[in-house]
C-alpha cells in the first residue's frame, strides 16, 4: 500500500517526527503499477471516492502482485495529457482514466503507449490498447423510481442533476416511467445544476423543488448536501454514488452504490495473465456494478418486495424499464408497444420521457 | 401563488444570500481602510473547516462560529502581514491567498470527510421555528440574524464613530491619516482581521448550517460574488444588504425556473441571469450617479510613508 | 532592535533577479522539512515538484504547454495592472477567444491549411476583445467597476459556452455529450518537434514577451500605460486621455486572453467541453504581478507557474502527496516571492543592532 491514507497522513502531521516514515516501503519484489486518474478529490464522498474504493480493492486483493498510484483533481482539459503520459511513463501497465472529460487525453496518450493499456470510464472512444467501460446506473434509478412513486403523497418528485449528458437523461428517464409504473400520474421535475459538486446551490435546488410540491428528491449530483435539506425538512431522498445513510439517517430511502472494485480486479487479473484486450464494458445490476444499499425501515414491506423483485428481474435479464410503449415530453410516442430499447440507443439518449418538467 | 410557497421561497433567498452577505460585509470594512484582499473564498473555506472542525470536536456550534471567525481572521493575517509589512501587491497577495486557503483546508479536512454535524439551526421553540408562516421570522440559524444585524452596525461603525472616522481616513488618504498620527498599519490589520472572521463565518454558513459536512472547496466560488458585492454597493453597507439580496433571488429564480419547466428560453439564460443582472443593474445605477460608487481612494495601492 | 526601510534610489537589479531565486530555494528547504515531518521523503518531494519538471527533458513539453496560455494572457493583463485597470475576468475572454475560434471551424466545415488556422486565431482574439468591450464601455460610459464587470461576465461567458456546447455547437457524432466536434488534422496548429505535444501557440508565447516589451519600452503608447498607471494627474496634463487608456489596456487584456483560449483550443485541446474553461485567466493575474507587469518578467514566471503545476502532479504520483499538499506549497513560493519584492525598492536595516540579521521572511 503506497499511497498514504487521509488518516495516516493525519496521523503523521500530528506526530511529526515520532512516527516511521509512512509511504515509502522498499518494494521487494517488482510490483506491476496499476494507474488512476481522478477527476475529485478521492474524499468528495462521490463520484472519485467510489472509483477509489475500486482501486482500494485491487490493492486488497492483488496487492502482492500489483501497486496502484493515483493522481487525484485532474482537469478535464489540456493539463490532463501530461498526467496520464505521467503514469504510464512511470510504468504503469494499465491506467484507468475515471471521467468522461479525459476522453480524448487518454487516445492521444496511448497511441504514445502501445503496450501500455487504457481505461475509459464512460467514453466511447477505443483502440486496440484502450477500453472503455460504464455502469448501467439507469437501473438502479428504475428502483429508486418504483420507491419513489409508492411513497410519494403528491405524486410530484424532484430530480436534481448536473448536465444534460446521457447518463443523467437515462437516469430521469428510468426513474420516471418506474413512478409512472405506480403512479400512472407522477410527475418529475427536473433541476440541472450546472455542475457536478457544489453543496450550497444543490441544496438550494433541493429546497426549490421541495417548495414546489415534491416530497421525494433523488440526486444526481455527488454531495450529500440535498439529502441533508430533506433530513431537516423530514422528507425523503436517494444517496448518489454511496450509502449515505450517515449524513441523513431517515432522510436515506436507499441508494445507488457505484460498485467499481470488481470490474477493476477483473481487468488488473487480465493484465497479469496477459488475457486483457480492447473491450467495451456496460456492466450493471448483473454483474455487481451497480448495487442498491440496504433500504431504510421506513419503506413498507411490499414496496421492498418490489423494489427486490427489480432488482432481480436486472439480474436475471427479464426486466427492463426501457420497454415500450414510451412517450416523450411533448407526448410523441418514441418507442412502441412490444419494443425494447437498444443499447446503443440508450447510449445516446438526449429525450425525456412523459411527466418530465425541464427547462429546456 | 400561496403563501406558504413564498415563505418558503424566502427561506431559499436567506440560505442563498447569507454566507454571501457575511463575506462581502467583511470585505467592503476591508476596502473602506483602504486594501484590497481578493482572498475571500480561501478565507471562507478555512472559516468552513475551522467552523466544521470545531463544532463535531466540541458538539458546540457557538464554539463553532468562534473557530470559523479564528480561522478566516487567522489566514487573513497572512495577507496582512505581507501587504503590509513587506508592501506586496494586494492583488496576487489575495489571489495567492485564495490558493493557500483552499489548500490548507482541503488539507485539514482529509480527516473530516463523512463527519456530520449537527445543523446549528434555529434557537428558536419548534411553535415559532416550524410554523410555517412564522419560521419566515424565527426559522433560520443564528449566523442569518447576526449577518443582518451586522449590516447596520456596520453602517454605523463607519459612519458614525470616531474609529470608523479613522478607518474611512485611513482608506481615503492613508499619508495624511499617518501625518496626523493615526496607525494606518494598525487599522488596516484590524480591518483585514475582521473581513477575514466575517468570511470565515461566512464560510461557516455552508459547512454548519446549510449542508453540514466538509467537502473541498465547498463553497463553491461565492467569494467571489461576496467580492462584486462589494463594488455593486458602492461600498455602502446598506446597498450592501440590498445587493446581496438582489443576488440572492436571482439564484433562486435560476433554480425555480429551471424547476418549474419554463422552456421559452435556454436554462443557461436563466443561470447567467444573476450576473448579467448585477451588471445592468450597477450600470442603470451608474447611470443616475456617475460618482462610480465611493471607492476608497487608496483600495489597493500600498502605503509608503516618507519617514 | 528594529528592522528599518531604507528605499533604495533605484529599484535593485540584483535583487530582482535574487529574491525570486531565494524564494524558490527557501520554499524548497522549508519543503524537506515539512515533508519529513509529515512521513514523506521530503527531498524527493520538493525535487519531484520543483526540479523534476525542469531537469527531466520529458516534462519540458508539459511545461511549455501550460505555460503558454500563462504568459499570453498575463502579458495583456500586465498592460491594463500597470494602468491601474483590474481585468479579472480574462478568464471569460479566455472562454470566449475559444469558442470564436471554434465557430470559425465549424463554419469551414472540413476545410482545413493556413488559411483556417489564421481566421480562428484572429477569431479568438476579436472574441476575447469582444467579451473585454463590455467592461470598457462601462467603465469609461458609465464608470461601472470594471473588477465586477469583467468578473461577472466571465459567468456569463461560461453559460454561453454551455449553451453552445449542449446545443447548436454539439458534435453530431459525440453520442449527445456537450463537446464540439474535434478539429480535423489540418485544421490544428502545427506542432513545432515531431513526438511532442507543442504547438505553434508555445512559439507565440516565446515571441509574444519580446514584442510586447519593445511596444512597452520604446513606444509612446507604452509611455502613456505607465503615466497613466503611476500618475494619473500628470498623465492629465500630458495630454494622454485616461478613457483611451481604459479601453486600449482592456481590449488588450481581453485580445490577448482570447488569442490563448483560440490557441489552447486549436493547439492543445482540439474541441470545447464543459471542463475547457479551468482558470487560466483567474492564474494569469499571479503570473502577471510575479513577472511584475514586465513582458518577460510575465515569461519567466509563467515558467515558473507551470512548473509547480507539472511538479505538483509528477509528486502526486511519486510520492502521494495529495493535490491539496503542492496548492499550499505553490501558495508558499507565491507569498515568499510576493513577500521578498520589497528588497528590490528597499534596503533593509537592523537599527540598534549591529549585528546582520536574515532576511525577515513571511511565516505563517
Amino acid at each position: 500500500m503506497a499511497i498514504i491514507t487521509r488518516r495516516t497522513f493525519m496521523q503523521a502531521a500530528g506526530a511529526a517526527a515520532t512516527l516511521p516514515v509512512l509511504g515509502n516501503k522498499a518494494f521487494a519484489a517488482e510490483k506491476i503499477k496499476i494507474g488512476f486518474i481522478f477527476l475529485g478529490p478521492v474524499g468528495d464522498y462521490g463520484w472519485t471516492w467510489a472509483h477509489n474504493k475500486g482501486r482500494e480493492q485491487v490493492e486488497k486483493e492483488l496487492g502482492d502482485k500489483v501497486e496502484t498510484v493515483y493522481v487525484e483533481n485532474v482537469q478535464e482539459d489540456a493539463s490532463a495529457i501530461p498526467v496520464i503520459r505521467d503514469l504510464a511513463q512511470q510504468g504503469c501497465k494499465l491506467i484507468f482514466t475515471t471521467s468522461y472529460g479525459y476522453m480524448d487525453q487518454t487516445v492521444a496518450v496511448a497511441k504514445e503507449f502501445p503496450n501500455v493499456k487504457f481505461e475509459h470510464c464512460t467514453g466511447f472512444k477505443r483502440a486496440d490498447n484502450v477500453a472503455t467501460y460504464n455502469s448501467k446506473f439507469h437501473e438502479g434509478r428504475a428502483v429508486l423510481g418504483t420507491i419513489a412513486g409508492k411513497m410519494s403523497k403528491t405524486g410530484t418528485l424532484g430530480y436534481l442533476g448536473s448536465y444534460k449528458v446521457p447518463e443523467v437523461v437515462l437516469g430521469v428517464n428510468s426513474f420516471a416511467l418506474a413512478a409512472q409504473k405506480q403512479n400512472p400520474n407522477a410527475k418529475v421535475k427536473l433541476v440541472l445544476i450546472d455542475s457536478w459538486f457544489d453543496p450550497p446551490k444543490e441544496a438550494a435546488a433541493t429546497e426549490t423543488l421541495i417548495n414546489l410540491g415534491c416530497d421525494i428528491v433523488t440526486t444526481h449530483t455527488d454531495s450529500p448536501g440535498p439529502l441533508q435539506i430533506l433530513e431537516q425538512k423530514k422528507l425523503y431522498g436517494f444517496g448518489q454514488g454511496a450509502d449515505m445513510s450517515r449524513f441523513a439517517p431517515s432522510a436515506h430511502l436507499t441508494a445507488i452504490e457505484d460498485i467499481w472494485g470488481p470490474y477493476y480486479v477483473e481487468r488488473v487479473k487480465m493484465i497479469l495473465d496477459g488475457s486483457w484486450k480492447s473491450s467495451d464494458t456496460w456492466d450493471g445490476m448483473k454483474e455487481g456494478t451497480v448495487v442498491i444499499s440496504p433500504y431504510n425501515k421506513v419503506i413498507p414491506d411490499d414496496v421492498k418486495k418490489m423494489a427486490d423483485d427489480i432488482q432481480k428481474g436486472y439480474k436475471d435479464g427479464s426486466y427492463d424499464i426501457f420497454k415500450g410503449p414510451i412517450y416523450d415530453q411533448a407526448g410523441t410516442l418514441k418507442v412502441k408497444e412490444g419494443e425494447t430499447m437498444k443499447l446503443a440507443d440508450l447510449a445516446v439518449i438526449d429525450w425525456f420521457v412523459k411527466g418530465v418538467e425541464s427547462a429546456a | 401563488m400561496s403563501t406558504e410557497f413564498i415563505i418558503a421561497a424566502i427561506v431559499t433567498i436567506v440560505g442563498l444570500t447569507t454566507p454571501i452577505l457575511l463575506a462581502a460585509l467583511g470585505e467592503l470594512v476591508v476596502e473602506k481602510a483602504g486594501v484590497l484582499n481578493l482572498g475571500v473564498e480561501g478565507m471562507m473555506l478555512m472559516g468552513a473547516i475551522c467552523g466544521f472542525g470545531a463544532t463535531v470536536s466540541t458538539f458546540n456550534p457557538w464554539i463553532g462560529i468562534l473557530g470559523a471567525a479564528a480561522g478566516g481572521a487567522l489566514s487573513s493575517m497572512l495577507f496582512a502581514v505581507l501587504v503590509l509589512e513587506l508592501n506586496s501587491n494586494q492583488v496576487a497577495t489575495g489571489l495567492a491567498l485564495t490558493i493557500f486557503g483552499t489548500g490548507l483546508s482541503s488539507l485539514m479536512g482529509l480527516s473530516y470527510v463523512g463527519f456530520i454535524a449537527p445543523v446549528f439551526g434555529s434557537i428558536f421553540p419548534a411553535s415559532l421555528a416550524s410554523d410555517p408562516y412564522l419560521k419566515v421570522i424565527f426559522g433560520y440559524s443564528p449566523i442569518v440574524y447576526f449577518a443582518l444585524a451586522m449590516v447596520p452596525i456596520v453602517a454605523w461603525f463607519l459612519k458614525s464613530t470616531r474609529a470608523g472616522m479613522i478607518l474611512r481616513a485611513v482608506g481615503e488618504n492613508d499619508l495624511s491619516a499617518h501625518s496626523i498620527g493615526y496607525s494606518v498599519k494598525g487599522v488596516r490589520y484590524a480591518a483585514i482581521a475582521f473581513g477575514g472572521a466575517m468570511a470565515g463565518i461566512g464560510g461557516a454558513y455552508f459547512s454548519m448550517v446549510i449542508t453540514p459536512m466538509w467537502a473541498e472547496k465547498m463553497t463553491a466560488g461565492r467569494g467571489w460574488i461576496a467580492l462584486a458585492l462589494v463594488v455593486f454597493a458602492g461600498w455602502r453597507a446598506g446597498r450592501l444588504l440590498v445587493g446581496a439580496y438582489f443576488f440572492g433571488i436571482l439564484m433562486a429564480l435560476e433554480l425555480y425556473a429551471k424547476a418549474a419547466g419554463f422552456s421559452f428560453l435556454p436554462s443557461q439564460f436563466w443561470a447567467a441571469m444573476p450576473y448579467l443582472m448585477t451588471v445592468v443593474a450597477l450600470s442603470v445605477i451608474s447611470m443616475r450617479d456617475r460618482s462610480g460608487g465611493n471607492a476608497p481612494a487608496c483600495l489597493g495601492k500600498p502605503f509608503l510613508p516618507s519617514t | 532592535m528594529r528592522i528599518k526601510l531604507e528605499k533604495r534610489p533605484e529599484p535593485s537589479t540584483l535583487m530582482a533577479f535574487a529574491t525570486p531565486i531565494a524564494s524558490v530555494l527557501l520554499t524548497m528547504a522549508i519543503g524537506v522539512v515539512v515533508f519529513d515531518a509529515l512521513g514523506i521523503k521530503g527531498e524527493k518531494a520538493v525535487i519531484d515538484i520543483f526540479l523534476t519538471p525542469l531537469l527531466s527533458s520529458y516534462k519540458w513539453q508539459d511545461v511549455a504547454v501550460k505555460a503558454a496560455p500563462l504568459i499570453i494572457i498575463a502579458l495583456g493583463l500586465s498592460i491594463g495592472n500597470r494602468a491601474q485597470v483590474w481585468n479579472i475576468g480574462a478568464e471569460g475572454q479566455y472562454v470566449i477567444g475559444a469558442l470564436a475560434a471554434a465557430g470559425v471551424g465549424i463554419a469551414a466545415g472540413g476545410a482545413g491549411g493556413g488559411l483556417i488556422i489564421t481566421l480562428m486565431i484572429l477569431a479568438g482574439i476579436l472574441g476575447g476583445t469582444f467579451w473585454a468591450m463590455f467592461p470598457a464601455f462601462l467603465k469609461t460610459r458609465l464608470n461601472v467597476n470594471e473588477i465586477l464587470t469583467s468578473l461577472m461576465l466571465t459567468y456569463v461567458a461560461l453559460q454561453v459556452l454551455g449553451y453552445l456546447v449542449g446545443g447548436p455547437w454539439k458534435d453530431p457524432n459525440g453520442r449527445n455529450f456537450p463537446a464540439t466536434a474535434p478539429l480535423q488534422p489540418d485544421q490544428t496548429l502545427p506542432i513545432l518537434f515531431p513526438g511532442t505535444t507543442v504547438h505553434l501557440g508555445v512559439a507565440i508565447a516565446v515571441v509574444l514577451p519580446f514584442v510586447f516589451w519593445l511596444i512597452m519600452s520604446r513606444s509612446v503608447f507604452g509611455f502613456q500605460i505607465r503615466v497613466v498607471g503611476s500618475a494619473p494627474d500628470a498623465a492629465r496634463h500630458g495630454g494622454f486621455d485616461a478613457k483611451q487608456t481604459i479601453w486600449l489596456s482592456l481590449l488588450i487584456g481581453g485580445g490577448m486572453a482570447g488569442l490563448a483560449g483560440a490557441l489552447e483550443f486549436a493547439g492543445s485541446l482540439k474541441a470545447i467541453n464543459l471542463g475547457f474553461p479551468s482558470g487560466y485567466g483567474f492564474t494569469a493575474i499571479i503570473v502577471s504581478f510575479l513577472g511584475r507587469l514586465n513582458p518577460i518578467g510575465c515569461l519567466i514566471a509563467g515558467i515558473v507557474l507551470a512548473v509547480t503545476y507539472v511538479g505538483g502532479q509528477v509528486a502526486q504520483t511519486t510520492v502521494h502527496i495529495p493535490n491539496s499538499t503542492a496548492g499550499i506549497f505553490q501558495a508558499m513560493m507565491l507569498f515568499f516571492i510576493l513577500a521578498s519584492d520589497i528588497l528590490i525598492r528597499y534596503r533593509v536595516r537592523f537599527v540598534g543592532s549591529p549585528k546582520a540579521a536574515p532576511i525577515p521572511a513571511a511565516g505563517e
